[in-house]
Parts: structure tokens; C-alpha cells; sequence
């Protein structure tokens, strides 16, 4: 099956995602984009790549998909620079599959 | 452990014994897929967390060169060099199933033209950086794709292998005790009734030879 790929971003982040090839959409700071996603994912998107800073004002977008094979909801650093908030996402799921976070350090 | 409200008779004996067995087998087989789906969970898991590590890195480059390219050219003619792509890239999926749990197999497809280069945009107006840091971006690319794959198998891995410890956790210290105590209980209830039974006879033999002399 064959998916489209997008990118959620803050238009200086996604500038060079749109030449690789990505579909990108813009998104700002605050503003909620929880209709785009699930537009998106109504459209037959296979992977929607979300920068971090957005990812901290509606991280309920990213659960709301997690038990569904597709879309796949990946947080990617913008251009401010990682937030550790994909990380947290590894932790967290390491701590739900295993009763406690074995990773920490 | 509660003791199940049931009647204690022989026939909800050997059906809470049935239950037993029934749940014995299901908390192997269930532990046996616990170990099985923590082992390969913890593997992914620990390739999720290198993999983003390199990703977070890399994606800095790339974005770092984009500003630079950014600051040594009208943004106007940056934006209208990146406006349009020389190609789509798109995700193929496949479903694969780990222990039961299906999950997705990307493999990545684009329609662009093999003959032609990567760059969007003709070398007349844009600097060095910007072909630099197109280049740096590709070379993400996969990298970035990899990440998607094992960062979906793992959402889905944990969800699984959480459910499947619960059940664990669920048979082996609520439902096999509990089943064990009302069997417990039930034997011991049937037995008091046939010793009360057996007393009760040897009395009533006691009384008929008392009444016959």
C-alpha cells in the first residue's frame, strides 16, 4: 500500500523538507493542529513527521494514534533544537511495556 | 484471596478444576510470549533510542546549514528555490507480524526522474551552503525513515507487551489463588459433610442396637 508522508512544521523548519519531497504543512506555535493530523490521516498518510515545539502544546494528538498501525506519529526536532520530547516518548514506553523505566540514566 | 461464591458441590468442583488447568496452560503460554515479546521489545527500544540520538544530531546539521544558506541569500529567492520538488517521496507499507503484533514495514518509494539531479532549482541564484545542506538533508533521509518504522513498532510492541504483563500478573496472583482457595474451600466443605454424614450413621447404628436390647 502505497502512503504519502508529511511534515508539520514551523515554516523555517520545513523549508528543506518540501525539496526533499515531503508534503509539508504549516503550523505555529500554540495553535492546535489536531484537525490537520486526523485530516491527514483520513487522506491516507503513512507517516506524519511533527516538529517538537508543537508536540508540547498537543501532545494528545500523537496518543490518540499510538495503538493504530498507521499513521505513524514521529516527533522530529525543528530548527530551535531537540526538546527530549521524542526520547520521553522512548521512556515511556520502555516504563509501559516494562513497569519501570530500565533505561534511566 | 477471595474464595469464589459458588455452591460447593462436586460438579462446580470439577468444573473450577477445569478452570485450573484451563488457566495454568493460558499463564505459561502468556509468560512464555511476556519473555518472548520483552526481549525483542527491549532490543527495538534500545535501536529507537540510537537511532533517534543520531537523528537529533544529524537534523541540527541540516538545519544549521539551511540558516546559513538562509543568511547569504534573499529569502524570497530561497523560498522560490525550495518551492518546488524535484520529486514525492512515498512510504510503502507492509504489514509484518512480531509475535502477534502487526506492524508496519516501510520501504520508500519516489517518483522523480533517476537522470536528473536532487536539486529543485537551477544554480544561477543560490549559494553553495543551500546545495550543502540539500545534500545533508538526503543524506538524513533514511536515517529519518528507519526512525519512523522503529519508533511505530515500538508504540505498538509496548501497548502489547503491557497487556500481555497484565495478563500475566492477572492469572498468575488473582485468578489461579482464587481458584486454588475455592477449590480448597469446596473439597474441605464436601469432606465435613461426609464425615458429619458418616457420625450421623454410626449414631443412628448406635441408637437402633441400644433399642433392640
Amino acid at each position: 500500500m502505497q502512503t504519502k508522508i508529511a511534515v508539520i512544521g514551523d515554516r523555517a523548519s520545513i523549508l528543506g523538507f518540501k525539496a526533499a519531497g515531503f508534503d509539508v504543512f504549516e503550523a505555529s506555535d500554540g495553535v492546535s493542529f489536531a484537525g490537520l493530523v486526523d485530516s491527514l490521516a483520513v487522506k491516507g498518510y503513512g507517516i506524519i513527521f511533527i516538529m517538537e515545539e508543537l508536540m508540547t502544546a498537543d501532545f494528545e494528538v500523537a496518543e490518540k494514534y499510538k495503538n493504530d498501525m498507521l499513521p505513524a506519529i514521529i516527533a522530529i526536532p525543528g530548527h530551535s533544537g531537540s526538546y527530549g520530547i521524542g526520547m520521553d516518548g522512548i521512556r515511556k514506553n520502555v516504563e509501559r511495556a516494562a513497569g519501570a523505566d530500565i533505561f534511566n540514566n | 484471596m477471595a474464595v469464589l461464591h459458588v455452591n460447593p458441590t462436586r460438579m462446580e468442583l470439577s468444573r473450577l478444576k477445569k478452570r485450573l488447568t484451563t488457566s495454568r496452560r493460558g499463564h505459561k503460554l502468556l509468560k512464555d510470549k511476556r519473555d518472548d515479546l520483552m526481549k525483542r521489545f527491549l532490543k527495538l527500544a534500545r535501536e529507537n533510542m540510537e537511532l533517534r540520538e543520531q537523528v537529533e544530531s544529524r537534523m541540527a546539521q541540516v538545519y544549521r546549514g539551511f540558516v546559513i544558506a538562509g543568511a547569504s541569500m534573499d529569502d524570497a529567492v530561497l523560498q522560490e528555490a525550495l518551492m518546488l520538488p524535484q520529486k514525492r517521496i512515498y512510504a510503502d507499507v507492509r504489514r509484518r507480524n512480531i509475535t502477534g503484533v502487526s506492524v508496519p514495514d516501510f520501504s520508500f518509494t519516489d517518483d522523480g526522474d533517476k537522470s536528473r539531479d536532487i536539486y529543485p532549482y537551477g544554480f544561477a541564484f543560490t549559494t553553495g551552503e543551500l546545495d550543502a545542506s540539500i545534500d545533508a538533508l538526503y543524506d538524513v533521509l533514511p536515517l529519518l525513515l528507519q526512525l519512523a518504522q522503529t519508533e511505530k513498532t515500538v508504540q505498538l510492541m509496548a501497548e502489547e507487551t503491557e497487556k500481555t504483563r497484565r495478563r500475566v500478573n492477572a492469572l498468575e496472583y488473582v485468578q489461579i489463588p482464587s481458584l486454588q482457595e475455592t477449590i480448597k474451600s469446596i473439597t474441605m466443605k464436601l469432606d465435613e459433610n461426609e464425615r458429619g454424614n458418616l457420625a450421623r450413621l454410626m449414631k443412628v447404628k448406635d441408637m437402633m442396637i441400644a433399642k433392640k436390647h
